[in-house]
């Protein structure tokens, strides 16, 4: 039975018989579509009666790659998915990966991948925000955000080298244990990071302009947001109060006090001030962390064969040697199970969960990424319907579409 | 090109003189695709300030802008919108190929991605990095502004060297190696 | 994760299904007849309202694998935090299921890039076409079978030169 072609997206515009509506193409290269998405709008007069998305744009291969690098290797591929809080989407694969190992990792680990993914939280947030500012004309919001992110690239860049694309997390532990001048430069970020914030609310929380352009646009019910599989912040605006951090704890969280930032109205202003309000919650998790962050090694024992063990051990002791021989020669490496799992954290745009296929080797046999903001571009036309042209780029802006983490 | 001036007039003078004006006022167009475009909007955000060098403009219109910035990955869906965008840019028109991905591929060798944009237009500077640190691509600006006051010319003759007009060589495509991996061994993992 | 109350009901409601635990997580293995009534009653009678993921795992190179595809739904629940992963095993030339659209609206992005990524048809979808790949393309790319470099899709371009005036 030969497959008919589907129809293509050509076909699909044209076959409307409404043609007194005008196409408007909006994309793959536009300053508002954040990098390359597009979208076949068609409108009549300002007024959008159906949004038809196009996206693939950006489309890198990246789950067949995650077939060809080993655990180690891949996560420097997850860094380039959601690339403004790449740290959370180590935290994420290396979580998966370890849950497939059944490896439990040390609790100094646990603290630090926190503060770590709580960090990029902020730094995904202050972007989007700032992205939501310049779209809807606040530049000045949009510079303080990506300043307050280049001391989080200074802090980032302290910890491992690295601006962004950071590749921190190692299966069973960390690239390197936090040093006591990341500390210190955590600890003058948050004592800083309030007063910005509070310049920023200062800003656009009561602005007429900002808030007439995002108030009422883009509304999302609950109903609509669980059915059509909404997570994150998006969720949360619409009343959905599912927090994987609360509702399925991993890592440290349960050992922190912090509230769940939601909102009822759905909109984009309640999706601002959810974002807004969850940077103060990660601050809070972030202090408490700090002021606990248990002493004691940052990668798993040796005997687990997974992490590279520390040079004295290699030199000193017999298993470091057998350790670091079996987990550098080609051919050699760490025993996987014949199984699958699926793990999920709360990053910051949503649920990102990793669903990884291993096949006895230490190269995934399938690494699928579950990408947040793939799933809520679908919701876009639904949120867009009705509402003018103008109001395409606030939505949108809300909704924090990266098209790595939507193409992958 | 910019003014037609015959044979016989000397213009050196009015060359230096238009190349300054024109490096030093290069009105970027961002084409933003990836991690790439966070830098490149770092490079131009408050810290690392793109506009001490003119580049303050960045208009998303290629109609209006002379320097075309690739930041990131360029697949085979996104190439054809990528040409046309180059198409529309008026001359002189110069292209910086900022990051891993837009000069080589990166380290996406998929089956998707476009393994180097010089291979589809032509670059007149490549910026490594993935991403690049936004002082590199200050670097890479001045190193073009540097290249346009010494080889500019008003008519835009510097183009049409020949140079310039050759084919890019053709990169050859590594051969496609299948490592069959063995039931149940350990693989070697490597990116073939 | 999941109710183990969860998981009787199943097992009394619907033949054919076998579970089994890993790390925590339950896998059900449901036959392909069987699965959108199984997704309708875990949805209606269990609660479980979100649906976090539909992917494919094709098993062709995988040792002792007696199906080449195999299907799998990760669904949640948001009251009792429940989780389950569906699994449904695809054979060559048979590969289509019912679509899971009528359920849950986010299917439908979903279904289109396991039909994009894996050639299996959902039946019933309102507009399964390709999503991440142009329409032009020939293969369905995350298969075992198509090598990860491609075929030379990647560099079939015009080559633009400088203008010569």
């Amino acid at each position: 039975m030969p497959l008919q072609p589907a129809s293509t997206l050509d076909e699909l515009v044209q076959a409307d018989e409404r043609d007194y509506l005008w196409t408007l193409n909006f994309g793959p290269q536009h300053p508002a579509t954040h990098t390359t998405l597009r979208l076949v709008l068609k409108l009549e007069g300002e007024r959008v009666v159906d949004a038809i998305p196009d996206i693939g744009y950006l489309h890198s291969g990246f789950e067949k790659i995650g077939e060809s690098l080993n655990y180690n290797q891949y996560v420097t591929v997850t860094d380039r998915m959601n690339y403004i809080s790449p740290l959370a989407n180590n935290v994420a694969w290396h979580g998966a990966v370890e849950k497939l190992l059944g490896l439990e990792i040390t609790p100094r680990c646990k603290y630090i991948r926190t503060i770590i993914a709580e960090l990029a939280r902020i730094s995904d947030h202050l972007l989007c925000n700032g992205a939501v500012g310049l779209d809807v004309g606040a530049i000045t919001f949009f510079f303080y955000a990506f300043n307050q992110r280049e001391v989080l690239y200074d802090i980032f860049e302290t910890l491992c080298g690295a601006r962004f694309t950071n590749s921190y997390t190692r299966v069973g532990g960390l690239m390197y244990d936090m040093t006591p001048l990341v500390i210190q430069k955590i600890r003058a970020f948050l004592k800083s990071f309030p007063a910005t914030l509070d310049d920023m609310d200062r800003l656009l929380n009561r602005n007429r302009i900002f808030v007439d352009r995002t108030k009422g646009v883009g509304l999302l019910s609950r109903e609509e947001a669980l059915s059509r599989s909404a997570s994150g912040p998006i969720a949360r605006a619409s009343g959905v109060t599912r927090d994987l951090r609360k509702d399925e704890p991993y890592l440290a969280y349960a050992d922190f006090d912090f509230n769940i930032c939601c909102a009822t109205a759905g909109d984009c202003f309640a999706r601002y001030l959810v974002r807004m309000a969850e940077m103060r919650e990660s601050l809070r998790i972030v202090e408490q962390a700090l002021e606990n962050l248990p002493a004691g090694p940052v990668d798993v024992p040796i005997r687990e064969r997974t992490a590279l063990p520390t040079k004295r051990d290699v030199y000193a002791t017999i298993e470091g040697t057998i350790s670091h021989f079996e987990l550098t020669m080609a051919n050699r490496g760490f025993e996987v199970p014949n199984e699958e799992v699926y793990a999920a954290i709360e990053a910051p745009n949503g649920e990102l969960g990793f669903y990884i296929a291993g096949d006895g080797s230490d190269v995934a046999y399938r690494a699928r990424c579950r990408p947040p903001s793939f799933i809520h571009f679908a919701i876009f036309p639904h949120l867009i319907r009705g509402h003018t042209l103008s109001d395409i780029v606030a939505v949108l802006g809300s909704l924090n579409i990266i098209a790595a983490e939507l193409d992958r | 090109m910019a003014i037609e001036v015959p044979e016989n007039v000397v213009v050196s003078k009015l060359d230096s003189l238009a190349n300054w004006c024109r490096k030093n006022s290069l009105w970027p167009m961002p084409f933003a695709t990836a991690c790439c475009g966070i830098e490149l909007m770092a490079t131009a955000a408050s810290r690392h300030d793109l506009a001490r060098f003119g580049a303050e403009v960045m208009r998303f219109s290629p109609r209006q802008c002379d320097l075309m910035i690739v930041a990131g990955r360029v697949v085979m869906k996104m190439l054809p919108v990528l040409q046309r965008i180059w198409q529309q840019m008026p001359e002189p028109k110069w292209c910086i190929s900022m990051g891993a991905c837009a000069s080589t591929g990166g380290v996406f060798d998929t089956y998707s991605v476009v393994q180097g944009i010089d291979r589809f237009l032509p670059v007149d500077m490549y910026v490594p990095g993935c991403p690049p640190r936004p002082e590199q691509l200050i670097q890479a600006v001045i190193d073009l502004q540097d290249e346009i006051q010494r080889r500019g010319t008003l008519s835009g003759r510097e183009f049409q060297t020949r140079a310039r007009q050759e084919p890019k060589r053709a990169l050859v495509e590594l051969p496609i190696v299948t490592v069959p991996r063995g039931a149940g061994r350990l693989s070697h993992g490597t990116l073939h | 994760m999941t109710d183990p109350q969860t998981i009787t009901a199943l097992s009394s409601e619907f033949a054919g299904i076998s579970t089994s635990e890993f790390r925590g997580e339950t896998r059900v293995v449901v036959p392909r007849e069987s699965i959108y009534a199984v997704l309708e009653f875990l949805r209606d009678k269990r609660g479980f309202d979100f649906l976090a993921d539909i992917t494919c795992v094709d098993y062709l190179n995988y040792r002792d694998a007696e199906d080449r595809f195999g299907l799998v739904y990760v669904l949640a629940s948001t009251a009792s935090n429940e989780r389950v992963n569906l699994r449904v095993f695809l054979n060559e030339p048979d590969l289509s299921v019912p679509s899971a659209v009528p359920l849950w609206e986010g299917a439908n992005w979903m279904e289109r890039e396991v039909w994009d990524m894996f050639g299996i048809r959902f039946e019933g979808h309102p507009d399964l076409r390709r999503i991440l790949l142009p329409d032009e393309f020939t293969a369905h790319p995350l298969r075992k079978d198509y090598p990860l470099q491609g075929r030379g899709e990647r560099h079939n371009f015009p080559v633009l030169q400088r203008a010569t005036s």
